[in-house]
């Protein structure tokens, strides 16, 4: 078991198991079959993603550096939490990007009882540590156990 | 983050709950990237990146609803992405039922929306919204409020303006607001290059490729790229306009680029030249052979990857007037060097309704529908997010549309070759 500390940037707890990615998030491109073929699961569609392409990504911890691509990143990421198919959380390595930063704002402030929690910074030695199907807590002051 | 008076005012509700959300909006946007206070939008028009009346976006309309009917309007009049159909580019019946009735079936109320939140007019639908014939084109160290990466990497690399990479909605919140956080790209030293990107191919590199390179290896970081003179010279003509385009679109979407800058061709290296490297720069040298492994690294995702190609899209993000003329005259040069009339693979060329206009108005309009090929306003992207055209060998030199789609990428002479000549 190990623990990291991030900065919070949407507050919330979960618990969920791990799902990895090293390289950037497409967020379009990985979310493209939940929010416009109306897949529940939000099965990765993003092909230059190894690590996700193909992976269910709804109810998972969805570590990653960061995330990459169009700038409908943040309201597709807003969409598919308002149809109840994002991750359970959004860990991120590196400090949040824009896009990702919007999406996680924007249902924060518009959309009622979602929790979805955002931490950002949590550092290259968490993303190296973490692995898929590792159960994940998230504690509200941005602390994060893997175990 | 500072707030004057009236921002403070606002954000506790004096304009109201859906302003006051606005705000709340823009202060944690803000805030999440250490912003100082806000700055005033100052560019005459805005760009919106959502253009398409996706049933499933049902959520972002409602959004845009709440806007209206609280009169939270933009202070701007905007441009916006393309159409995502347009029924001059080929789709079988089922293709065109599940376009209009199923998938884009709010697209006439979306534009209604439009309409009323500030939309320019009926031809403000393209990706190039700062070509000249579309007219919204900022000046340089003017502050945006955009979305759509390829349109905000070129404001501010190519023409000099201020613009972070904001996401959809996030872009219209600033021009109702009239204000956006003061961080990164708006910032000197947010502008500061912290890659030395040294080119020294042998020959000129394809923009969407070596785009592409740079973009997957900075990802969201600011490259000062050197060794791209002898191929662009020092002068922002037409052409080199063209290929920063197509280059940025590529840095914006293979990575997350915001802002590039070329030594001695963009307007800030003129100025500031290699005092824009920031201390502690890392350096990537991209020769041919790189570009070739790039390249090469693309994923296939043909069902098929032998099948023989079945539509071909040119033109993402849109193409510049002078670029849909070279297109034309390579075109018929290619048709005649094989010996056919008209392109051998359905192919269709995408540019903003500006240009188009003034395209159609020239000699080359007709040549280019003497070899078949179709001019559309179209997204190419919008077109093939859907589980029929996914399953379509479709060819493209858009490293953009490849990235987001089932689309496999071709150089533009390979493309030429491929169309003109037909084969695999």
């Amino acid at each position: 078991m190990r623990e990291f500390k991030g900065r919070v940037v949407a507050p919330g707890t979960v618990s969920a198991p791990a799902l990895v990615s090293h390289g950037g998030l497409n967020t379009l491109a990985s979310f493209q079959k939940a929010v416009q073929f109306g897949d529940k699961q939000a099965t990765c569609g993003d092909q230059n993603n190894p690590d996700l392409y193909s992976k269910k990504m709804k109810g998972t911890a969805l570590c990653l550096p960061q995330t990459i691509g169009s700038t409908t990143g943040g309201l597709v990421l807003y969409a598919a939490a308002s149809m109840d198919r994002t991750p359970a959380c959004l860990l991120f390595s590196k400090p949040i990007d824009s896009l990702a930063a919007a999406g996680s704002i924007l249902i924060s402030v518009w959309l009622d009882g979602i929790n979805m929690p955002v931490i950002d910074s949590l550092g290259e030695e968490f993303l190296d540590y973490v692995k898929d199907g590792m159960m994940i807590s998230v504690g509200a002051d941005g602390r994060v156990i893997v175990e | 983050m500072y707030l004057t008076d009236e921002q403070q005012a606002i954000l506790n509700g004096a304009k109201g709950e859906v302003m006051a959300k606005v705000m709340k909006t823009l202060v944690m946007y803000g805030e999440t990237f250490g912003a100082d206070k806000m700055v005033p939008v100052t560019s005459e028009y805005n760009h919106l990146v959502t253009s398409f009346g996706l049933k499933m976006m049902t959520p972002v309309f409602d959004l845009m609803q709440q806007l209206i009917d609280a009169g939270a309007i933009s202070q701007q009049q905007f441009s916006v992405d393309p159409r995502p159909v347009d029924k001059n580019v080929p789709a079988n019946f089922l293709q065109n039922f599940i376009f209009n009735n199923i998938m884009y079936s709010k697209q006439t109320s979306y534009e209604e929306q439009l309409k009323q939140l500030g939309l320019m007019n009926e031809d403000a639908f393209t990706c190039a919204c700062y070509l000249d014939q579309v007219g919204n084109t900022p000046k340089k160290g003017e502050v945006l409020s955009w979305a759509e990466s390829s349109a905000v990497v070129y404001a501010n690399s190519v023409l000099g303006a201020r613009c972070n990479r904001n996401s959809g909605i996030m872009d219209i919140m600033g021009s109702i607001a009239g204000f956006v956080p003061h961080f990164g790209l708006l910032t000197d030293e947010g502008r500061k290059a912290t890659w030395i990107v040294k080119v020294a191919c042998k020959k000129k590199p394809e923009a969407q490729l070596l785009g592409s390179a740079i973009g997957m290896k900075v990802m969201e970081d600011v490259p000062f790229v050197t060794g791209m003179n002898e191929w662009l010279g020092t002068e922002l003509n037409d052409e080199n306009k063209a290929y920063l385009k197509d280059f940025g679109a590529a840095t914006a979407s293979n990575g997350a680029v915001g802002l590039y800058h070329i030594e001695n061709l963009t307007p800030e290296t003129k100025e500031l030249g290699a005092s824009l490297v920031a201390p502690g720069a890392r350096v990537y040298v991209i020769d041919d052979a790189e570009l070739e492994r790039v390249k090469n690294s693309y994923p296939v995702i043909w069902k098929d990857k032998n099948a023989a190609p079945k539509l071909c899209f040119v033109g993402c993000p849109h193409l510049s007037m002078q670029q849909l003329i070279d297109w034309t005259v390579n075109v018929e040069a290619g048709l005649k060097a094989s010996g056919n009339r008209k392109v051998q693979i359905p192919t269709v060329f995408t540019t903003a309704p500006g240009v188009k206009k003034e395209f159609e108005k020239t000699e080359y309009a007709k040549r280019l529908e003497a070899t078949g090929v179709i001019l559309s306003c179209i997204c190419p992207l919008m077109y093939m997010n859907n589980p029929l055209c996914g399953k379509m060998p479709v060819i493209t030199c858009s490293n953009k549309l490849r990235t987001y789609t089932s689309s496999r990428f071709y150089t533009e002479d390979e493309i030429l070759v491929k169309i003109t000549k037909g084969g695999k």
